[in-house]
């Protein structure tokens, strides 16, 4: 006979189950002080090429570059020509001008949804500029600012936001999910995380080919925790594929707190850490921080060096969407007391401490950038907005499920025709 | 490979015999030659030529850059593949077992499927998801599923099944050059010889088959168009993959003059073909393996009452699966065989 198992011991202690909570609720005074954000410069600037072993702690300490002063630091500053910064501000006031009119648009019933990036500005912008404009950008919802920095038409945005008929997506998804394959810009899912395995799968194709592209994916620190993130990381690192994978560590999943992405334990940089996979963590509210990271991050990937995982260190300064309202689970000063900031507004005053910026340039520069954003808007109008008649062929909506349409969608078709023929007589073409 | 040279008149044709398995291996060979943009990646599939043998030799042919093993992330595979599609390849993922699909269903439902629609044809998903399926091998709950119902029934993938080397080739090279994603379930019971259901008799090999004769080369079998197995006038059958070899060995048993259809794709569906043969026969007799409940028989069944009704001389008979896990040691209780068929026949012959 074997020996018993080890008896049930009958003493033993209760189990305790964790569930995160965040520091402060709505009423709550926020305070940031617990959070240690080093110093401006603090953080070794190593070379591409380095062994993600050697830089452990770039996973752990914050990259920044603009300090309080309004004044460079350190070996990360990545030295742009005072035309590179006013044109990274002029990107960065346009979005911001961009969210602000597209907000009140949802708000007056021109469209059902719209997502803002205010306080993230720099985390989509200084890496799309330090990218090349032909490397692929996986991104997720709120990188408008890829768009922006890449010239895509304002007037293509709105259209789609407007789900009208001018809208390229042909009214078949949500507002915000754009797509453009002639800005290396891939179409937005809205099923989260699926993104980041396939900027992998295209790095690894553009390497298998020789090619000289490379990929970037973008997620929220609270998506890391789909399968589909760890996959990413897995494959990026088996196959030590040319792709940056960004998270965007604005704080906040609609309600839910970074602890329930895994954040009260370690960073989200750290994640690539275990993986093998070069890992920074940038303060995302600096847009020279930012771009000198994805800077050192494309290097590192074109010269085959494999991936790196870069997490933006930020604030989600709106709610999540215009379907959602932060007023209800967390405390309305933490905005406020951020302690790292606003992004435009640290750019602004670097520009003008350097003596290549102004109050009034900016002030007129916000003015022309709204100024801009409404006559597109109105410009956009003419081709419809939401709800104010069926503005595609009903036709289109069977089209591009498959290349051609089978038979069962050709059926389907014609009685969808057939219906609005019912509903609106022959007279009216569509809409 | 087995060369049965076969004599008409005085020519010599050289009459190749393929299983399965070298049928398929060869479609990918010919595609990897062809088409400097196809890939293939999947566990266990590079140095060792995958676990049923279809990726045999091709890394050494072709290149680890071409055909490469992968982490065993199903979600990976999938996601990497239509990230290679939106790059401009034509990838063909091997997932080992159907049953191991899942975790990749995400990525082939809401981004493979949708991807083509949702960017207005700016972006597509060319990708040939090739996975083993069905039971009859004593593979337990897990290496056994027939998952096809759940793939038919998402707006933007076809499924494609085949039942003979022949038509394995010929169906896998059309799939590997279709612009869509396209899901293409590998029978495994038939992979080596075609199963007649009577598992209480010998195997027989497929060189006994007229099916295994696989021409050399390119050729295609083109997606959406049923297989003729067999004409007659007694009732319609409906089958796919294993069952359509298990439902022929018992209608020609029981002599039961059957029009035999192999769907061969189930989306897009040989409806002409399907609406043919049933107001001929005016009885249609529907065989899956997979469980019953919402399967693809449900489907097809609906289709041929909607369609045909006025010609049915009796319901519409399903003999599939039962609805429950695939069960280890009672596989031939679980299985639709030889009993459950003739007995579906009976009652739709009756009258």
């Amino acid at each position: 006979m074997a020996e018993p198992a080890k008896p049930a011991d009958t003493n033993r202690p209760a189990l305790a189950l964790h569930v995160p909570e965040p520091k402060y609720r709505p009423g709550d005074r926020a305070d940031f002080s617990h959070l240690d954000i080093g110093q401006p410069g603090d953080q070794p600037r190593p070379d591409e090429g380095v062994h993600p072993s050697q830089i452990s702690g770039l996973a752990y300490g914050l990259i920044r570059v603009l300090g309080d002063d309004n004044q460079v630091h350190g070996p990360w500053n990545p030295r742009l020509s005072p035309d590179t910064l006013r044109a990274m501000l002029g990107h960065m006031a346009m979005v911001r001008a961009f969210d602000e009119r597209m907000f009140r648009g949802q708000r007056q019933g021109k469209t059902s949804f719209y997502m803002k990036c205010t306080g993230e500005e720099a985390t989509s912008i200084a890496p799309a500029m330090a990218l090349a404009s032909d490397d692929m950008v996986f991104p997720s919802y709120r990188q408008q600012g890829i768009l922006i920095a890449r010239g895509y038409p304002l007037l293509d945005m709105i259209n789609q936001i407007y789900s009208n008929r001018a809208d390229k997506l042909k009214g078949r998804q949500l507002p915000i999910m754009y797509s453009s394959r002639a800005h290396s810009f891939f179409s937005i899912s809205g099923n989260l995380a699926t993104q980041c395995p396939q900027a992998v799968g295209w790095a690894m194709a553009s390497a298998a080919k020789g090619d000289s592209r490379i990929a970037a994916c973008w997620v929220g620190e609270g998506s890391t925790a789909e399968g589909d993130f760890h996959s990413a990381c897995t494959f990026a690192a088996v196959y030590n594929a040319p792709v940056i994978l960004n998270v965007v560590n604005n704080q906040w999943a609609i309600s839910s707190f970074s602890g329930f992405a895994g954040g009260e334990r370690t960073t989200f940089a750290a994640r690539g850490l275990g993986h093998g996979i070069a890992a920074l963590r940038v303060d995302g509210n600096d847009a020279l921080a930012c771009y000198a990271a994805a800077e050192w991050a494309a290097n590192r990937a074109r010269g085959n060096h494999g991936p790196t995982l870069i997490e933006y260190f930020t604030y989600r300064a709106e709610g999540h969407s215009t379907s959602d309202d932060p007023s209800g689970y967390r405390s309305a000063q933490e905005r406020e007391e951020w302690p790292l900031g606003d992004p435009v507004t640290r750019l602004k005053k670097h520009l003008i401490a350097i003596g290549e910026w102004d109050e009034e340039r900016h002030a007129a520069m916000d003015l022309e950038c709204a100024e801009l954003v409404k006559a597109t808007t109105k410009e956009a109008e003419k081709n419809g907005i939401l709800g104010h008649g069926l503005h595609h062929p009903f036709h289109t909506m069977f089209e591009d499920v498959y290349e051609e349409l089978p038979w069962h969608l050709e059926e389907q078709a014609e009685q969808a025709i057939r219906e609005r023929i019912t509903k609106f007589g022959t007279e009216r073409p569509f809409g | 490979m087995n060369e049965n040279p076969a004599t008409v008149g005085e020519a010599v044709i050289a009459e190749r015999r393929l299983n399965m398995i070298e049928a398929i291996n060869e479609a990918l060979d010919i595609m990897l030659e062809r088409d400097p943009d196809v890939i293939i990646m999947g566990e266990d599939v590079g140095y060792f030529g995958g676990v049923f043998r279809a990726t045999a030799g091709l890394q050494a042919k072709h290149g680890k850059n071409r055909v490469f093993d992968t982490p065993i992330s199903e979600c990976g595979i999938i996601g990497a593949a239509v990230g290679m599609g939106a790059y401009g390849l034509r990838p063909v993922p091997e997932i080992q077992f159907a049953d191991y699909i899942y975790p990749g269903l995400d990525q082939l439902i809401s981004e493979a499927a949708r991807l083509r629609y949702r960017s207005a044809g700016d972006y597509i998903a060319p990708l040939t998801v090739r996975s083993p399926f069905g039971g009859g091998i004593f593979g337990g709950q897990t290496h056994s599923q027939s998952p096809e119902a759940l793939f038919t029934h998402v707006a933007g993938l076809k499924t494609v099944i085949p039942s003979t080397p022949h038509d394995a080739k010929g169906l896998l090279i059309s799939a590997i050059e279709d612009n869509d994603p396209v899901i293409f379930f590998e029978p495994k019971r038939i992979y080596n010889g075609p199963f007649t259901g009577f598992y209480d008799k010998p195997v027989e090999p497929w060189k006994k088959h007229p099916d295994s004769v696989v021409p050399e080369g390119y050729y295609k079998v083109p997606l959406g168009k049923a297989r003729h197995v067999r004409e007659g006038e007694a009732l319609t059958v409906l089958a796919y993959g294993t069952m359509v070899h298990v439902a022929q060995a018992v209608c020609e048993a029981k002599g039961v003059d059957a029009d035999i259809l192999d769907l061969r794709t189930l989306v897009p569906l040989d409806i002409k073909a399907i609406e043919a043969s049933v107001e001929k026969t005016g009885r249609c007799m529907i065989v899956h393996e997979a469980t019953r409940t919402s399967g693809f028989g449900a489907e097809l069944s609906a289709l041929v009452t909607e369609r045909c009704f006025y010609h049915l001389e009796a319901p519409v008979e399903r003999v599939t699966g039962f609805d429950t896990p695939y069960p280890h040691s009672l596989e031939w209780a679980y299985f639709p065989g030889p009993v459950r068929i003739g007995e579906a026949i009976d009652k739709l012959l009756k009258d």
